[in-house]
């Protein structure tokens, strides 16, 4: 297509040209504010106050969404403070002096640094979802040391141990994993008993889904050996879309945010990377090494092909784990428009648009779920195809 | 000052993003006016595409993000 055109339109140059006047406008009237605060101190003296009083707030809306995006050692299911009610997992760290395991309720919720765990002749900290060593002796009420590196944000000092703890999301990740297999197990069974008879119940639901995946999904990009690699496609998409819509329910069993998570996000990726790497066949590795271009043009092209390599299974992991953070803050972002505006007026709005982009998510959920599928069998197809004829 | 920076980059993205997959979706519905019986294909092919820029605008987000 030319844009050519797009660049020379009438109407795009009275856009571009209004964009342009829009924006000295603004850098216009910055100056002007500045300049007037300059005049009157006090007013100024005034107006950063009740700025750092809205910036405390938005801060607050920050933290709110980084928390619920973000991993936990608890699950929390409602109240806040003493009514808190939740689920405390269990921490389980490899230290210097082995693995040291104790429930997370050992923290009382502490995510400041402030509360110290002895444990197998250790002292622990918690600071902003992260288990530290404890310092010996504390600063301002907290056991982590603070510094601020050279860009001016807060670095904490303390060493850490490994944590190998079942945090929220792992717990998610067990319990999809029950979920899934109580399904399939049953599902497959039914197909055993009932052999050559019409599906009924379960059956009949998940098999237009299994049908879709081999019609839609395998065959077209794998061809004839699709068999193999049903299995593995069928299990990534079944995980990332169950795994999606429990990240969508907002109470107990869903809530994390597995696939928005960027490590489960990778070992997905990196399995495909595995699949590929072990089915490629001669023409592939040989697409790759010994690419079919003019001799002088090898050396640019040959590491071109071998970072290819990589940066498939990179767009996969940053892809689904973009997608679904992006979903979550939305939502949360939408939900946070009452407090804000802090006037109940809004939430009406709030309400509608939170349902607007949760029923638009859910077709995200598939959609990514469906993308990671396709993507990882057209580039598994494109590792095994057969003909090399350049 | 890097926030409004970072804004502005993945206001960019969002452009670039929105062009690469209007013109998709465009496309796509042009040619299943054309012929409705192809339309589960060619569905399909414009997911993978709008997947790929999509990935490209999303990998704008995250780099302002971290930003």
């Amino acid at each position: 297509m030319k844009f050519s055109h797009f660049l020379t339109s009438k109407k795009m140059s009275a856009v571009a040209f209004f964009a342009v006047f829009l924006l000295f406008l603004n850098a216009n009237a910055r100056q002007h504010e500045s300049e007037g605060a300059e005049d009157s101190s006090a007013v100024m003296r005034a107006e950063t106050g009740h700025a750092q009083e809205k910036d405390e707030g938005k801060f607050e809306i920050n933290n709110f969404i980084f928390h619920h995006i973000g991993d936990a050692h608890e699950f929390h299911f409602w109240g806040e403070g003493e009514n808190w009610t939740g689920l405390h997992l269990p921490i389980i760290l490899y230290t210097d002096k082995g693995l040291v395991t104790f429930n997370s309720k050992a923290f009382a919720l502490d995510n400041d640094g402030t509360k110290v765990v002895e444990k197998g002749g250790m002292r622990f900290v918690r600071a902003h979802g992260k288990i530290y060593y404890a310092a010996d002796a504390a600063e301002h009420g907290s056991y982590v040391h603070h510094e601020k590196n050279e860009k001016g944000e807060e670095v904490i000092l303390n060493k850490k141990p490994l944590d190998f703890s079942i945090t929220k999301n792992v717990f998610t990740i067990f319990f999809s994993v029950i979920l899934l297999l109580v399904i399939f197990l049953s599902v497959a069974k039914s197909y055993k008993r009932r052999e050559g008879k019409a599906p009924k119940g379960l059956q009949s639901f998940l098999e237009p889904i299994i049908l879709f995946v081999r019609d839609d999904i395998a065959k077209p990009n794998l061809g004839h050996k699709y068999e193999r690699y049903m299995p593995y496609l069928l299990t990534v998409f079944f995980f990332i879309w169950l795994n999606n819509m429990l990240g969508l329910v907002p109470f107990f069993p869903g809530g994390a945010n597995v696939t928005g998570n960027i490590a489960v996000t990778m070992v997905l990726a990196i399995v495909t990377l595995v699949i590929i790497l072990f089915s490629g066949n001669k023409y592939y590795w040989g697409h790759i090494f010994n690419p079919p271009v003019p001799w002088w043009l090898k050396p640019l092209m040959i590491p071109v092909e071998i970072i290819g390599i990589f940066t498939k299974p990179f767009a996969l992991m940053i892809r689904l784990f973009a997608n679904i953070t992006a979903g979550h803050i939305l939502v949360l972002s939408l939900l946070c428009l009452v407090f804000i505006f802090n006037s109940l007026a809004i939430a009406p709005a709030s309400v509608f648009f939170v349902i607007f982009i949760s029923t638009i998510e859910l077709l995200v959920a598939f959609i990514q779920a469906f993308i990671f599928t396709i993507l990882s069998a057209l580039f598994i197809g494109m590792a095994i195809e057969e003909h090399a004829d350049h | 000052m890097t926030g409004t920076l970072a804004a502005i980059g993945a206001g960019l993205a969002a452009i670039g993003a929105g062009l690469g997959i209007g013109k998709i979706g465009g496309s796509a519905m042009e040619s299943i006016a054309r012929q409705p019986e192809a339309a589960s294909k060619i569905q399909t092919a414009m997911l993978i595409a709008a997947a790929f820029i999509e990935a490209v605008a999303l990998f704008a987000v995250v780099v302002s993000l971290i930003a």
